[in-house]
């Protein structure tokens, strides 16, 4: 049947399915590589009786991955730390971007503000995070701010960079039709700047991610760092691994998620016309 | 008697007279333009020819009003232009479409731009674009799109909200001599079924001899016209007609002129 259909669809179609295959024989790949470095270290770890509490086997590591989310408490600890980095991303990419718009219309605000982001940027986010816990509490909410605080930075400074880098000819275009400032930002500098804040914005939520955690290690009741502690001063090693690969699925899904947004806004990007 | 005569002859479509421009850099005033005058009657077609950096396009960027000229006077059917206006089309050397509209909503831009009707301006751009040979690719992105009819689109564009007056800075000067010849038979056929009053900025003779009613010739820095000669062939013309003799004349009076505003 699927054979018949792919037989005889268009040119086009038949172009995404050897697509498809091409990127499911590249995930084989990668999978199949994966399973041959986990066995190496398996065996290695039997051979030479490396203890639990040094390195855990992959296999510990995932059982304990299993009995985690098996329990309730990965899934729990993993929505409240999803919770604070979608949160912390949404609220400080978009202060980020409008702000961005902001100081490039608008160059003495460019002029007052800039130093002092740059000065909050050389901050380590770590420095301010008990700050934060003091001004928000244990809760939500303080690590809701330490992540917003984390993400403005590249979503701003990306935004900026866009809306600075317009051809000078689009620019002479649309005031050639009389266009105004804010249309010239509207069908021209903003478009052009989507490819630059959406790479911002992938830069943003792997920090995202960065800053929900250190953020409950200075000071949480649940979440995902707070996992990560717990596993650390009973020596669990295999548990903190456990916690370690959902923090790298979490990130790589989530910057994945946003790659597949930016290949969908960004349609054109890349491709030349001048 | 004169000031009668005066009143009943229509004013210029575009009048330049006496403008002179000057630039002001870190390392001194810089002349670009000096004395340059020229009218261009209604649904004319003006050549500009000269060579590089004669200040072709300064003149461009003033009759555009995106400069302001240091001296002179320049009008649009009597009025003087002050900035940027709704009767001139622009066409730029590069197309200058936007890569996230297709070719439909680039050639709409300045509707959107101008807050025109949409229905009619669509209307309209539709009609234009079959005319420029480009129906059925309204939905197309640029960059699907060959160099030829990327600059057909910005032609269209530049035609959409319907501009008394259409300027074009060597529009295909970055084509191949093939696809640019193509280019300039194509623009004629436009032209003659629009009449538009076309400035046309250029430093291909041919070029300007095969498309102009006149062709003014530019000195270089400061520029200044040092000749408008009158083109006296009938329409349509081909490249061939090149080689006629008034025409090869033509050319060879454009040269000397050209040579002599060299030296």
């Amino acid at each position: 049947m699927t054979d018949l259909a792919t037989t005889e669809t268009p040119a086009t179609d038949r172009h995404s399915a050897r697509g498809f295959r091409a990127s499911a024989w590249r995930g084989l790949e990668r999978l199949v590589s994966l399973a041959i470095l986990l066995t190496i270290i398996e065996g290695g770890i039997r051979v030479f009786d490396v203890q639990p509490y040094v390195f855990p086997a992959p296999s510990a590591i995932g059982l304990a991955l299993y009995d985690g989310i098996a329990n309730g408490t990965f899934l729990h600890a993993l929505g409240v730390t999803l919770t604070e980095i979608l949160g912390g991303f949404a609220i400080g990419s978009i202060c980020g971007i409008t702000l961005g718009i902001a100081m490039v219309q608008v160059p003495l605000l460019d002029r007052l503000i800039y130093p002092y982001v740059v000065g909050m940027q050389t901050v380590p986010k770590v420095a301010i995070a008990p700050l934060m816990i003091v001004w928000f509490g244990f809760g939500i909410s303080s690590k809701i701010v330490i992540v917003a605080l984390t993400c403005l930075f590249p979503s701003l400074v990306n935004t900026i960079a866009g809306l600075r880098a317009v051809d000078s000819d689009r620019i002479a275009l649309i005031t050639a039709m009389c266009g105004s400032r804010a249309q010239l930002l509207r069908y021209v500098q903003l478009p052009n700047a989507l490819p630059y804040i959406m790479a911002g914005l992938n830069t943003g939520i792997v920090l995202a991610v960065i800053g929900a955690i250190v953020g409950e290690f200075v000071g949480a009741r649940t979440g995902i760092g707070v996992l990560i502690l717990q596993a650390n001063f009973g020596l669990d090693l295999a548990a903190m691994f456990a916690v370690l690969v959902m923090i790298a699925v979490t990130g790589v899904v989530l910057s994945f998620i946003l790659r597949q947004i930016e290949l969908r806004l960004c349609f054109w990007s890349g491709k030349a016309t001048k | 008697m004169s000031v009668a005569a005066a009143r009943v002859a229509p004013a210029p479509a575009l009048e330049v007279s006496a403008v002179g421009l000057t630039y002001r850099t870190t390392s001194g005033p810089v002349e670009a333009l000096r004395g340059i005058s020229l009218d261009v009657r209604d649904g004319e077609f003006v050549s500009v020819v000269g060579p590089s950096g004669c200040g072709k396009s300064s003149l461009l960027k003033l009759i555009l009003g995106l400069e302001r000229a240091s001296r002179g006077r320049l009008a649009m059917d009597g009025r003087e232009i002050a900035g940027p206006s709704r009767g001139v089309g622009a066409v730029f050397q590069a197309p200058v479409l936007l890569p996230w509209r297709t070719i439909e909503e680039n050639v709409l831009l300045p509707a959107d731009v101008m807050k025109l009707d949409r229905p009619s301006a669509t209307e309209r751009a539709h009609a234009l674009l079959t005319m420029a040979g480009l129906g059925g690719f309204e939905k197309k992105y640029p960059y699907e799109l060959s160099g030829g009819m990327q600059h057909r689109t910005a032609i269209v564009r530049a035609l959409v909200h319907d501009p008394r007056l259409l300027i074009m800075d060597e529009p295909f000067a970055a084509l191949d001599a093939i696809t640019r010849e193509q280019m300039a038979i194509e623009l004629q056929r436009i032209w003659t079924e629009s009449r538009k009053t076309v400035v046309f900025i250029t430093h291909s003779i041919g070029e300007a001899v095969f498309l102009s009613d006149r062709i003014a010739v530019m000195s270089a820095r400061p520029g200044r016209i040092t000749a408008v000669l009158d083109n006296p062939a009938l329409r349509p013309r081909s490249f061939a007609d090149l080689t006629k003799p008034a025409l090869a004349e033509l050319s060879t009076e454009i040269r000397r002129h050209l040579d002599l505003a060299i030296q």
